[in-house]
């Protein structure tokens, strides 16, 4: 596993933390529910191809708490956007997971010339009465990583303590990002981003895990059919809600596909 | 010291397998299981019990608010304090209370409570609690992660709407409102008095403190339970250099008297494994929605763990653990003393201990309590009013109650018209 490049850029007075690996064409990264309070394989994957840069958004790990100056989906969109300029991202290819696939494509619509080709996760921010996404916070704790990933072991494997760790801060970090999801999308994950939808023109790659039993499979027709952009759906067998994590490969080789094209 | 007397106004009705066959008394408790015919009787019932309390001589009748719940029956207490208002003369009206951020604009509960503040002639006690995970966050959709500044942001707002003559602009993070002038404005000024229901979190006693507003703990876990957090309350003013009058706080007791404690047993056995074992069955996926607990609270309770392993058991519970291991059967909920029972004197005996351990003068009693009748909850309350109120009404008579309710002199007050429901009744 390599070890990413690792530095911070200053974000409404907080510091956010950026992860950069590999060579080649720049590509950007969102992490998913739970943010990445650790450099995981489907990085570096991206990283044999690509310069992967990882900005870290405020409340998730490595952003300390940056969320707390963000009171509305405006303050979120603006320093996402802030976010990746500060990453050297303007104009690269772009791709986000869950929640973080959710500001990537809210990016992408309001400023199209910042994302050349854009690779969505499952991405949060529709809500459909008829098939409704399941409740990430109204859950007990054993039951989380069952939901947020086909293999529980993945997610656990995230968040585990580090060996020889032993700060108490650690947890609380953890209850933070998802805190930090929460107050961009609670209580339903509708942030009206059917609205921009139309707005997004870059190429659009929609994967979406088979065993998601998060984000139903029909969201991402409702992606498709209201990005403007050529779109198209892949789903990843054997993966989760946070397909990444579940199939790092199969995850990082469709994006790379898709990201090689002109 | 002060004795309350609180009604959580419970669903009476739930059945025998309740916990069984539903994962939750609150948030989703399915609608099949509440009869509107029969909950009439309940709310009617219990409004007669708090009326009956308040004849006994208690000195504040209690309400307070829950939505989606199976065991508390009032979203809106300001209602029935608005009728308890007409119903009943001197005894203070405790709404306890008003979940602030929950309210768009937040100065609805400037007027609500105005109306009842001047309704009765000043007997109103205002309770802002930021409201359970379960009422803000899932029931009422509320984001967890602003949940408490929201809460802050209402109360400066509430305070000012009462005590601030001119019509005012709010501009505030979370509210802004170009007129802001309530009517009617409240009788008592500055304004009525501000108690806090919590729970054991270290911002809320420094905010209390600070304030100058009385700290209540509601426990349904009786005066063992209590013991951690009231300490820590009280550890906290002195820390800030106040004073450790007894009257800056309340404890809730829920209490069950009889002629002998063999006799409280067996009245009050029912209504107890009712209330501990239906109505306090929650489900912990709506227990800990993240950033409803500050991170200073995680962490003193992460840390606690960490370096004060041994301590643990003893440790304030969280929700969730709190519910796990709770006893539902009457000997472990009378060992644990979630209810005191006994004789009068018994009783009288262990609430004046709890009253000195916990340092509190304000016991807000729950004497109906689960599925108890109203022949039974005026049974205990009578009693109460009777053999055990006196024992105790000398406890803390050296400290000055700055947090209790100054109304209208009686002579200046409005007599109520008298109500004769038989004589309307002719058809």
């Amino acid at each position: 596993m390599a070890e990413p490049e690792s530095f911070t850029v200053e974000l409404n007075g907080f510091s956010s933390r950026i992860w950069k690996a590999g060579s080649g064409p720049k590509l950007g990264f969102i992490a998913g529910f739970g943010g990445l309070p650790r450099w995981i394989p489907f990085l570096d994957a991206l990283a044999k191809e690509r310069t992967i840069i990882v900005p870290s958004l405020p409340g998730f790990p490595g952003g300390e708490r940056g969320h707390t100056v963000l009171d509305n989906h405006l303050d979120w969109v603006l320093a996402t956007h802030l976010l990746l300029h500060k990453a050297g991202l303007d104009g690269a290819d772009l791709a986000g997971s869950s929640v973080g696939g959710s500001l990537a494509a809210e990016v992408a619509a309001i400023w199209a010339s910042s994302v050349r080709r854009l690779a969505l996760i499952a991405p949060f921010g529709l809500f459909d009465d008829k098939e409704p996404a399941t409740d990430p916070w109204a859950q007990r704790a054993p039951d989380v990583p069952g939901l947020l990933c086909a293999d529980p072991a993945r997610w656990e494997a995230l968040k585990a303590v580090p060996e020889g760790h032993n700060d108490p801060e650690w947890p609380i970090e953890q209850t933070r990002a998802s805190e930090a999801a929460a107050r961009i999308f609670w209580p339903l994950g509708n942030t009206k981003l059917e609205k921009r939808l139309p707005l997004i023109e870059a190429p659009t790659l929609l994967l979406w895990g088979e065993e998601d039993r998060i984000m139903p499979r029909s969201y991402a027709d409702k992606f498709a059919h209201g990005i403007s952009g050529k779109t198209e759906i892949k789903t990843i067998p054997g993966a989760g809600h946070l397909a990444e994590l579940d199939q790092p490969d199969a995850v990082a080789q469709a994006i790379l596909a898709w990201t090689a094209q002109p | 010291m002060k004795l309350m007397w609180f009604h959580l106004m419970p669903y009476t009705e739930l059945p025998d397998d309740f916990r069984e066959k539903n994962p939750s008394v609150w948030v989703d408790i399915h609608s099949s299981l509440f009869d509107p015919r029969r909950a009439h009787h309940m709310y009617n019932d219990f409004m007669d019990e708090l009326e009956f309390a308040a004849e006994c001589g208690f000195d504040a009748i209690c309400v307070n608010e829950h939505h989606n719940n199976g065991y508390g029956l009032m979203p809106s207490p300001n209602l029935i304090a608005s009728a308890l208002a007409r119903r009943t003369t001197d005894t203070a009206l405790c709404v306890l209370g008003n979940s602030l951020a929950l309210y768009n604009p937040p100065t609805r509960v400037a007027e609500e409570f105005a109306m009842i503040d001047v309704i009765s002639g000043g007997r109103l006690i205002a309770g802002f609690p930021v409201g359970t995970p379960m009422d803000t966050c899932f029931a009422y959709g509320q984001n967890p992660s602003v949940l408490r500044e929201r809460y802050l942001e209402a109360h400066d707002l509430v305070v000012k709407a009462w005590t601030e003559p001119e019509t005012f602009a709010w501009n505030g993070r979370f509210n802004q409102q170009r007129y802001v002038n309530i009517w009617p404005r409240p009788v008592q000024k500055p304004r009525p008095p501000i108690w806090i229901p919590g729970g054991g979190s270290v911002e809320t006693w420094r905010w209390c403190a600070q304030m100058d507003h009385v700290y209540c703990y509601l426990s349904y876990f009786g005066y063992k339970a209590g013991q951690t957090t009231m300490t820590g309350f009280w550890e906290e003013m002195k820390r800030l250099g106040k004073e450790p009058n007894p009257y800056q706080a309340g404890f809730l007791q829920t209490v069950g008297v009889a002629e002998t404690r063999e006799e409280a047993y067996k009245l009050y056995r029912e209504p107890a494994e009712y209330f501990y074992g239906r109505c306090l069955h929650i489900d912990a996926r709506f227990a800990n929605p993240p950033g409803y607990t500050s991170e200073a609270t995680l962490r003193s309770g992460v840390q606690g763990m960490v370096s004060r392993a041994a301590e643990a058991a003893s440790a304030p519970p969280k929700y969730a653990d709190k519910f796990a291991t709770l006893a539902r059967e009457m000997d472990g909920i009378v060992d644990k003393g979630y209810v005191i029972i006994g004789s009068p004197d018994e009783v009288a005996e262990q609430l004046r201990e709890v009253a000195k351990n916990l340092n509190v003068g304000h016991l807000m009693t729950l004497l109906q309590f689960g599925n108890m009748k109203k022949d039974v909850a005026n049974y205990n309350t009578q009693l109460f009013a009777e053999k055990v109120m006196p024992q105790l009404k000398d406890v803390f008579s050296e400290w000055e109650d700055r947090w209790w309710p100054q109304p209208m002199p009686r002579a200046e007050r409005a007599a109520p018209a008298s109500f004769q429901p038989t004589a309307l009744a002719a058809d």
